[in-house]
């Protein structure tokens, strides 16, 4: 399967199953998109005869031919099998995102969590539930060595004295079970302070600093329960704490919505701010919800990523460049075909703990009735359902098996999937077509760099 | 070439071979949340390399 697009002036080809990035000139896109139509080489000169001369198009069928050759153009799928028997595998717990905190500070319009309570009742934590899910965590890792701990809330400064008495835990048993434990934050910014930013510094991998961008945007959607805005109170914190981990592992992260389908103005607020590393996510809800993101307002996102994209070039270029997450590509690293394949885990290597000490697939799905899978006291009590989301992935969908991002996405989120058709192992279309929107951009942006080269 | 620049050389299909170990960041962890993304994150081995 071969992808082509054309984006801010470049022709680009994706060979998908290789996952080769090749710019074109137009006569090679021009074959190329006729051999996607299943025109056959005999009949290329009368199709673009008018267009280029009968050496032109011998030249590219040439230089096609060797990059088939080499094994970087119209590859097969090799995958299939080998991920079946990986999906297969008997998996083991990597990472927990322990909900610290069902209580918030803020009171954000689009909240998943309903307001930090996840439809249940407030609650923080306890030591003691956290201990065990520690312990669960190390019992049912296996051999893996790595696990993460992401402190999620609510808001889980508001249980902070719990974060660090857990991350001491942690670190004292990490030699005795040849762990490494990663711990991550994920906050709201009101009550940080120096000391949490001195802790988050010592003893956390990455730190996740929620804020929309624009002030009246942030304001708007990210409210403090008194109605006043949350904007003032984080931004000096955030750039304070960015600059204290040398503008690297942390996001200042974002979502937009209906609200603000302009939302590279946000992007590039936050760039403007000093931010280097900054990601802003589209929203997840269900389709009756006001802010919620409509098909008919795709156009006008695509245009935003278009724009976001030529101008972090032109940024990169002036030496005042920043990342955005979702275009960032390894082209030449990156993970292996397993894990573009097999899923993010949820239900499986990833769980989410409640503060009473229940486990649910993820932290979306805390809450919803039906999936709790067991409790860090008696372990997994719902295999069958764990099951159920060891299945999801790019091959159990046939729309994935099919798409050109499929090696960028692993198949989408299971939960993105519950809210918009029921099903964990659907498609929610729209947020499909962002993602291949997203692929698109990223590798313009490594073809624009490139240029030059 | 006179048509074509490569951008990269690695092909995915070697990973098949050496790859599976599973150490790599859980997706979720890093970001998102809300979404999927796997295409930016890092390999461990090639980390360790």
């Amino acid at each position: 399967m071969v992808h082509l697009f054309k984006n801010n002036g470049y022709n680009m080809v994706l060979d998908v199953n290789s996952s080769s990035v090749h710019v074109v000139d137009d006569v090679v896109y021009d074959v190329l998109d006729e051999r996607n139509k299943g025109t056959r080489r005999e009949d290329l000169e009368k199709k673009l005869g008018g267009k280029y001369t009968g050496e032109e198009i011998l030249e590219a069928l040439e230089e096609c031919g060797e990059l088939e050759k080499q094994g970087m153009l119209f590859t097969e799928d090799l995958y299939r099998d080998a991920v079946g028997q990986y999906q297969n595998r008997q998996t083991v717990v990597k990472a927990l995102c322990l909900h610290i905190a069902h209580d918030c500070n803020l009171a954000c319009r689009y909240c998943f969590a309903g307001e930090g309570e996840y439809h249940g009742r407030r609650a923080l934590m306890s030591y003691e539930t956290g201990k065990q899910a520690l312990d669960f965590l190390v019992k049912n890792s296996g051999n893996r060595h790595n696990l993460e701990v992401d402190f999620f809330g609510g808001e889980p400064t508001m249980n902070w004295e719990v974060v660090k008495e857990l991350v001491r835990y942690g670190r004292s048993i990490e030699k005795k079970y040849n762990k490494n434990f990663r711990f991550t934050l994920t906050t709201n910014g009101i009550l940080l302070n120096d000391e949490m930013m001195e802790f988050c510094n010592r003893e956390m991998g990455n730190v996740v600093l929620s804020l929309d961008g624009r002030k009246e945007v942030n304001d708007f959607m990210r409210p403090q329960r008194g109605g006043q805005g949350s904007y003032d109170r984080i931004v000096p914190k955030y750039q304070k704490f960015a600059d204290s981990r040398n503008q690297e592992k942390y996001y200042v992260r974002g979502t937009f919505t209906h609200y603000n389908l302009d939302f590279a103005k946000d992007v590039l607020h936050m760039a403007d701010l000093g931010f280097k590393q900054i990601s802003i996510e589209p929203v997840v809800a269900p389709p009756t919800e006001d802010y919620a993101i409509r098909e008919e307002d795709l156009p006008t996102i695509m245009e935003q990523y278009d724009i976001l994209a030529a101008e972090m070039v032109k940024r990169e270029k002036e030496g005042r460049g920043f990342n955005f997450f979702h275009f960032m590509i390894d082209l030449t690293g990156g993970p292996c075909v397993y894990k573009r394949l097999s899923g993010c885990g949820s239900g499986t290597e990833y769980l989410a703990v409640t503060p009473w000490g229940d486990l649910y697939p993820c932290h979306q799905f805390v809450g919803i009735d039906g999936f709790c899978l067991g409790n860090v006291n008696d372990g997994i009590l719902r295999p069958d359902l764990c099951a159920e989301f060891k299945k999801c992935g790019v091959y159990s969908r046939k729309e994935c098996s099919e798409c050109f991002a499929r090696f960028f996405c692993s198949g989408g989120c299971a939960a993105n999937s519950y809210n918009f058709t029921g099903q964990i192992n659907d498609v929610y279309q729209i947020g499909c077509a962002m993602q291949k929107k997203r692929v698109e951009c990223a590798l313009m942006i490594k073809a624009a760099l490139a240029d030059g080269e | 070439m006179k048509h074509i620049k490569t951008l990269n050389s690695r092909n995915l299909q070697n990973t098949l071979k050496k790859g599976g170990c599973g150490e790599c960041q859980t997706s979720c962890q890093s970001a998102c949340k809300t979404s999927c993304t796997v295409g930016n994150q890092t390999c461990e081995q090639a980390k360790a390399e």
